[in-house]
């Protein structure tokens, strides 16, 4: 649009992007290339950091153990999300909207609120127990063990599963389905064979997405969970401040970024936008 | 006119209709199934329950983490506005959160600007992805990372090494909001406020700047609240002289069990709902009120 | 920090307007994309003092690049842009004082109308009593007085056109820029608003330079067409000067409609031949291009092309050809038939008088024309 501008000033949207550059590479970039030269033995490019990983007898033990529960977060969520998710697509925008409210509720407060609220709930003598002792299931102990906290972290991931869903479902034309119906096909038949399949794009974003991010929960399970249970993010944690193992934590550290990383990458791919992860529309209302 | 309906299937009189009839003929022709609101509702409820917990807890007389909550008492929160660590701790958080977000604001709206200048080059579509890029990362990876560091830069512990943790950490949000107001934002603005004699500073501060000014106070707003509920870096990056308000309330469940944190938990619970309630509906309000050129916010938070 | 306006008081060479607007003048200006071809090539008209110039033509043609030329949203690849005598090729559009309005109206949301239209003024700082004096002023000139505290979301195209016009000749430009400013309207809102443009022109009496494709429109509204085509001018002149004496084969098919006869390069100062037939040509009606050799080709109007059974009903001294009668046009005040002529079944069209029933689809008529009302072009 300038005319005027000298021909040796680099586009003036390169300077504007500098102050971020240099913060987040500052703060954030340089620490975790130290990490990561670290694990690598500081310039001697040795893989023993890494495979003292798995050779140490607890590791990969943790490992195992954060996949497993991030595995049952996910199908939890995935169970809960996705009716939650096709009655957003069912309802009138201003109920919608109370639907976004709610599933964004865990979001916005506190992670210490949260976990401190599930605290009390799973108690003993707490709220959870006593419900399901309604039901017969007496002596359930929740705090402290692994479903507790399964519990907990499903709550928090619900929103990354429903929207990604929610996005993929909103696309499916709700005709289809009647169309189906009508030409013969009993309704959970014309749902698993017609309109599940057109949702399973939005479905593989939600769950890389919820199982990558359940790996690295961190708060959750130290509060909740039992210490003789440790998931991979509170051995990271111990790596650091108790062993002081830097090079191991690097290592380890880089390793689950690496993993991270390439599974949002895929889940990217898959159909979940960046913008559904990183920016999530409040919407409040369509545009006129 | 023929036609080959006979008289046998013509319309059934209509006498009493019953109440199931008449009610399944005033909703649409494609209502919402009765199953799946019961199975939303109970998601719901299982959405905020558990944070609105706190709530009742807070008022108890208890110093255990019984629930329902014993007696009706104020006294949590006198102790949480009276202790020592645990104003102290608050405060600290304000101060951090405050300069956090002022920073993150700045730099996020900074970056958003020049990339939006740069839009369509590949170089900036992967810069944007390189800058969003701490929402996904595991916060404790990044923790750790930054503790070690900090440790050689004498950090660790100081108000600086928390603003800078923060804000860096928060930019990405701002940058999400203020792009995306920028997303809605038509280029031919800026043509005629050229051609009506306005130069390009002028030009940003009367024209751009008015229209994403939602997405700037969003970000802000989110960048805040981002710093204020942070936990996994502030555990990592504290000292027994300097915490912030979520690392005193881990110690008050990890270390000593303090009930405070129900009154404290409860506080920030509804503070914060309150300021995104609000933030929802004003912008409800101005959809349909002229001059804005956002009406989606980014509500996405760490959450761990 | 007033910007000066610069009044030209220039008359032209037969002192009709004295215009109140600046002399444009384009010296070989050209902008290339780095694409196939330049998107402006080599471009030179001059555009006088307080006239209306419209750029016509075909999407993709140069027309819309030029006019953000002369506005400086783009930069010159070469050539030289000026302003009264002014050099502006270099100059930021800020800088440049030329009022513009845009196909999507580009009012500011977050302003009032008198907001809006105040905008120019407050950047120039012009007193805040002045402002107030001319944005009514100018609310007045374009009907939409009471409307100064309204957003633009508040109101219909039109008033917003309206809205965009007032904002850009407040400040006295010594030029208006007009996008195809009426694009977006539907034809009764755009022919209404084609008469107040107009009028509003009169009474501003500022040079004006409209954009637009609608030939209808070009021709209703200018002093002058500059015909656009291929990044190219490709013939400047009064509409009637366009239609009645077209240089090409382009201009002749881009305003009106017509039928063409392809004459391959045969020389076209005497009588020439098409198919069987023989036509005579009055040299007043050989285009100057078409002159120096190269294809050419016989263009006749719809209005002057009369039908009749057979040969023996054509004027003498007039060219004639046989067709076939393809379809009948209803157009109300009169009737087009659609031809096919001669042997390779030539697109033409005939107007007839909307009374005259005689003629059915699949008849074997005979078209014909007098030589003065035909038109031989480059092709």
């Amino acid at each position: 649009m300038m005319t005027s501008r000298p021909r040796w000033l680099p586009h003036p949207g390169w300077l504007l992007l500098i102050p971020a550059v240099a913060l987040l590479g500052g703060i954030l970039g340089v620490p975790l290339w130290q990490s990561f030269w670290r694990s690598i033995g500081s310039g001697d490019w040795t893989l023993e950091h890494y495979s003292a990983l798995f050779t140490d007898g607890v590791t990969l033990k943790v490992l195992a153990r954060t996949g497993q529960a991030a595995a049952v977060v996910t199908i939890v969520t995935l169970l809960l999300g996705y009716p939650y998710a096709y009655l957003m697509t069912r309802v009138g925008p201003l109920w919608r909207s109370v639907l976004v409210v709610m599933v964004l509720m865990p979001f916005w407060t506190s992670a210490l609120a949260r976990n401190f609220g599930w605290l009390i709930l799973l108690y003993d003598n707490g709220l959870v127990q006593r419900f399901l002792g309604l039901f017969g299931f007496d002596d359930v102990v929740l705090y402290g063990t692994a479903q507790g906290v399964t519990l907990a972290m499903s709550q928090v991931l619900l929103p990354f599963m429903v929207l990604p869903l929610f996005s993929a479902l909103g696309g499916i034309d709700r005709k289809l389905l009647l169309a189906a119906r009508s030409l013969g096909s009993p309704p959970l038949v014309a749902f698993w064979k017609v309109y599940f399949p057109l949702s399973r794009g939005g479905v593989v974003a939600g769950v890389i997405l919820t199982f990558t991010l359940a790996c690295g929960f961190y708060v959750t399970p130290a509060l909740i969970g039992s210490p003789r249970e440790s998931l991979i993010a509170q051995l990271l944690g111990q790596r650091t401040t108790q062993l002081l193992d830097f090079a191991g934590a690097g290592a380890l550290g880089t390793l689950v970024l690496v993993v991270t990383l390439v599974l949002v990458w895929w889940a990217n791919r898959m159909g979940g936008s960046m913008a559904t992860i990183g920016v999530v529309a409040g919407q409040t209302g369509t545009r006129r | 006119m023929t036609t080959l309906l006979e008289p046998s299937v013509a319309a059934p009189a209509p006498a009493r209709t019953s109440f199931l009839t008449r009610w399944r003929a005033r909703r649409s022709a494609d209502p919402t199934p009765v199953w799946l609101t019961i199975v939303g509702t109970m998601v719901a409820l299982y959405l905020v329950l558990p944070t609105l917990i706190v709530i009742p807890m807070s008022f108890s007389e208890a110093s255990t983490f019984v629930f329902p909550p014993r007696g009706h008492s104020l006294w949590l929160y006198r102790n949480f506005f009276t202790n020592d660590r645990w104003l102290d701790s608050l405060r600290n958080s304000f101060i951090v959160a405050s300069c956090a977000a002022a920073i993150a604001t700045v730099v996020g709206t900074s970056a958003a600007l020049g990339l939006h200048q740069l839009r369509g080059r590949r170089s900036a579509r992967f810069l944007q992805s390189a800058l969003m890029f701490p929402i996904l990362t595991p916060s404790i990876v990044i923790a750790t990372a930054v503790y070690i560091s900090f440790l050689r830069w004498h950090l660790v512990g100081t108000l600086a090494g928390y603003v800078l943790a923060h804000a860096a950490l928060a930019t990405p949000f701002v940058l999400a909001t203020v792009t995306s107001a920028l997303g809605t934002f038509d280029p031919t603005y800026l043509r005629a406020s050229a051609s009506l004699g306005a130069s390009p500073w002028r030009s940003f501060l009367t024209v751009t700047l008015p229209l994403i000014s939602r997405g700037v106070a969003t970000g802000a707003v989110l960048a805040f609240v981002t710093s204020f509920d942070e936990v996994v870096i502030a555990l990592f990056i504290r000292s027994p002289r300097f915490q912030t308000l979520p690392v005193q309330m881990y110690n008050s469940v990890v270390v000593e069990i303090d009930p405070t944190i129900a009154a404290s938990s409860s506080l920030i619970v509804v503070t914060v709902s309150l300021i995104f309630l609000v933030a929802l509906l004003g912008s409800a309000r101005r959809t349909s009120r002229p001059g804005s050129a956002n009406n989606r916010r980014s509500v996405v938070r760490r959450t761990r | 920090m007033t910007i000066g306006i610069s009044r030209s008081s220039a008359t032209g060479p037969a002192g009709e307007r004295s215009g109140k607007g600046a002399q444009i003048r384009l010296e070989s200006v050209t902008k290339d994309f780095g694409l196939a071809h330049p998107a402006v090539d080599n471009v030179t008209l001059t555009i006088e003092p307080g006239e209306f110039m419209t750029f016509l033509g075909p999407s993709g043609s140069g027309k819309t690049t030029t006019l953000n030329l002369i506005a400086g949203f783009e930069s010159l690849t070469s050539g030289t842009i000026r302003l009264d005598s002014q050099d502006v090729s270099t100059l930021p559009a800020h800088k440049r004082n030329l009022g513009m309005v845009f196909q999507n109206y580009a009012l500011f949301p977050h302003m009032t109308v008198a907001g809006n239209i105040a905008y120019p003024l407050r950047e120039r700082k012009v007193p805040k009593a002045e402002i107030e004096r001319r944005v009514a002023e100018v609310l007045e000139l374009v009907q939409l007085k009471g409307r100064d505290k309204h957003y633009p979301s508040q109101l219909s195209g039109g008033q917003q056109q309206r809205v965009a016009l007032a904002r850009a000749i407040v400040f006295n430009p010594r030029a208006l820029l007009l996008d195809e400013p009426l694009g977006a309207l539907d034809r009764n809102l755009r022919a209404a608003l084609q008469l107040e443009i107009r009028r509003i022109h009169r009474e501003v009496g500022t040079t004006l330079v409209f954009v637009t494709h609608d030939q209808e429109e070009a021709m209703n509204l200018s002093d002058r067409i500059a015909l656009f085509h291929d990044g190219r001018i490709e013939q400047v002149g009064s509409p009637e000067n366009l239609y009645a004496e077209p240089e090409t084969l382009f201009a002749a098919r881009f305003l009106g409609d017509s039928t063409v006869f392809a004459l391959g390069d045969q020389p076209v100062t005497g009588p020439v031949t098409w198919e069987d037939e023989r036509w005579a040509v009055d040299a007043g009606t050989v285009a100057q291009r078409a002159r120096s050799g190269g294809p050419t080709a016989l263009v006749v109007r719809p209005e002057s092309m009369g039908i009749v059974r057979d040969r023996a009903q054509v004027p003498g001294g007039a060219n004639a050809v046989r067709a076939r009668v393809r379809d009948i046009e209803y157009m109300g005040a009169y009737r087009t038939l659609v031809l096919g002529v001669g042997h390779a079944g030539v697109s033409g069209r005939a107007r007839i008088p909307a009374a005259d029933k005689n003629y059915a689809i699949g008849d074997e008529v005979v078209a014909w024309w007098h030589p003065d009302a035909q038109r031989i072009v480059a092709a």
